[in-house]
């Protein structure tokens, strides 16, 4: 998988999709696509930047907030964001924009 | 071990409780011979009561938040609570009979996310369905809604509860189900009235049909692994609870009221008193539904069936001891097997299977 360069992970943005059902378990959270009842639970970093997923927070923030949170490197917290918005992307439950989103159906 | 159910293991551990069914009423525009409620509104919830109570139910972890009734259409204020719901991030599911929603209706459902509708449908000819909903033109009208409902990409389930009089009828629900692109999902349980009153009882289908049922591929799927005989209970099952009620799941009225199970008549606190999560937590009547383990049961722990029974302890509770035997799953275990029961066999109630004559001397 190619990194996402730094630049163009500034200009990223990532929201909640409205179609899906979804809740923090424990320090998990679980969510389901309401549009084809895939479920799917993300861990506790994955958790932190689905939270953070508000439309408006560029994703290279949300990626510098999980280095303090979890003490890890830029690097890493960059790695993590990238794979994170590739893995949901695809199913519909996250939106990815290079402007700035609401949460959309 | 699939994903949910690791999150249902999880959810225990933590005390969550995972599901929730919320009857919002119980009005309703059918009259079904067999149905458990009384109809009449004593004072429900109000929207700007129910809000402030979903909002205990996300904090407190529920998922899963199924709203049912009486008829949940005949509340005007349906959609809004839908609405607030979904805003809450809540999988829902909305259990109906579909009288009342059209198009309109079936596009606000689909708009909202909402991840499921049951529906109640009895027979496939409409003379046996309207007879048992005592509303004229309920079938056509239900149909309708169906076909409304997964024009829009809807999941629907029927559901089928099987009684006496409509039970030669489950194979053409089936076919229906079929061919309207649904599921379907058969219950032949028939529960008491929530005030006890147990004559609707004598609309359950007998011994014999329930067997019948258990061995058709379309109501049960693979009827060999349906019907195998019981497993010997390892230490695991001995240790392990019941059911889900009062330990991830729960049932709320519409007059807010907490029981562990909507089978479940043990009231165990009141959501106009107290919120919810001091209910959840400190409720004496939940305490000791939680405390009861397979092993604690007198009967039932002695049964060869109780790895695999359904046994329903709401059912066992309006039988008079919610850590005796439910008599009807006692006779679905027996009817899925041929084996009988521990309650059975203490009764007597196998006589018949088994004729053992006295030495004549």
């Amino acid at each position: 998988m190619d990194r996402i360069d730094c630049n163009v992970m500034s200009e990223t943005y990532i929201a909640q999709s409205k179609s899906i059902a979804a809740r923090k378990l424990g320090e998990e959270m679980m969510i389901m696509s309401a549009v084809d009842s895939t479920f799917f639970t993300l861990n506790r970093v994955a958790t932190a930047i689905w939270q953070a997923a508000d439309g408006k927070t560029p994703l290279s923030k949300i990626a510098a907030s999980l280095c303090e949170e979890f003490d890890v490197s830029r690097a890493q917290a960059l790695a993590d964001a990238e794979q994170f918005v590739k893995e949901l992307s695809p199913h519909g439950i996250l939106l990815v924009s290079d402007q700035p989103l609401a949460a959309a159906s | 071990m699939s994903l949910m159910s690791e999150m249902n293991q999880r959810a225990l551990t933590l005390g969550v409780p995972l599901s929730v069914q919320f009857d919002i009423t119980y009005r309703c525009n059918e009259r079904c011979v067999h149905c458990y409620l009384d109809h009449d509104d004593h004072g429900e919830l109000t929207l700007s009561e129910i809000t402030p109570i979903l909002d205990q139910l996300a904090d407190a972890g529920v998922f899963f938040l199924t709203l049912s009734g009486g008829e949940v259409l005949m509340r005007r204020d349906f959609f809004d609570i839908v609405a607030y719901a979904r805003s809450l991030q809540f999988n829902v599911k909305v259990k109906t009979n579909a009288v009342m929603i059209r198009e309109s209706q079936a596009r606000r459902l689909r708009d909202l996310g909402v991840e499921q509708i049951q529906i109640s449908v009895y027979s496939h000819r409409h003379e046996v369905h309207d007879a048992i909903t005592k509303l004229p033109g309920s079938l056509r009208r239900t149909l309708d809604a169906i076909r409304f409902l997964t024009s829009q990409g809807l999941k629907v389930t029927i559901a089928n509860v099987l009684m006496k009089g409509n039970f030669s009828d489950g194979p053409g629900v089936v076919a229906l189900a079929r061919e309207l692109g649904v599921a379907y999902t058969v219950d032949p349980t028939i529960t008491p009235m929530m005030d006890g009153n147990r004559n609707v009882l004598a609309l359950r289908i007998s011994g014999n049909q329930l067997n019948e049922t258990f061995r058709n591929p379309a109501m049960v799927g693979n009827v060999e692994e349906f019907c195998a005989p019981p497993l010997a209970p390892d230490e695991s099952v001995m240790e392990g609870y019941p059911c889900s009620a009062g330990h991830t799941a729960c049932y709320i009225s519409p007059y807010g009221d907490v029981f562990p199970c909507v089978q479940f008549p043990l009231p165990s606190g009141n959501l106009r008193q107290q919120s919810f999560l001091a209910i959840w937590r400190d409720s004496t009547q939940l305490k000791e539904v939680r405390s009861i383990r397979a092993k604690d049961l007198p009967t039932c722990s002695t049964c060869s069936h109780v790895g695999s029974c359904t046994r329903c302890p709401g059912l066992a509770f309006m039988e008079g001891n919610m850590r005796g035997p439910s008599t009807a799953d006692c006779e679905k275990s027996f009817q899925r097997t041929g084996i009988a029961s521990a309650n059975m066999l203490r009764l007597g109630a196998a006589a018949g299977l088994v004729q053992i004559q006295a030495a004549v001397h």
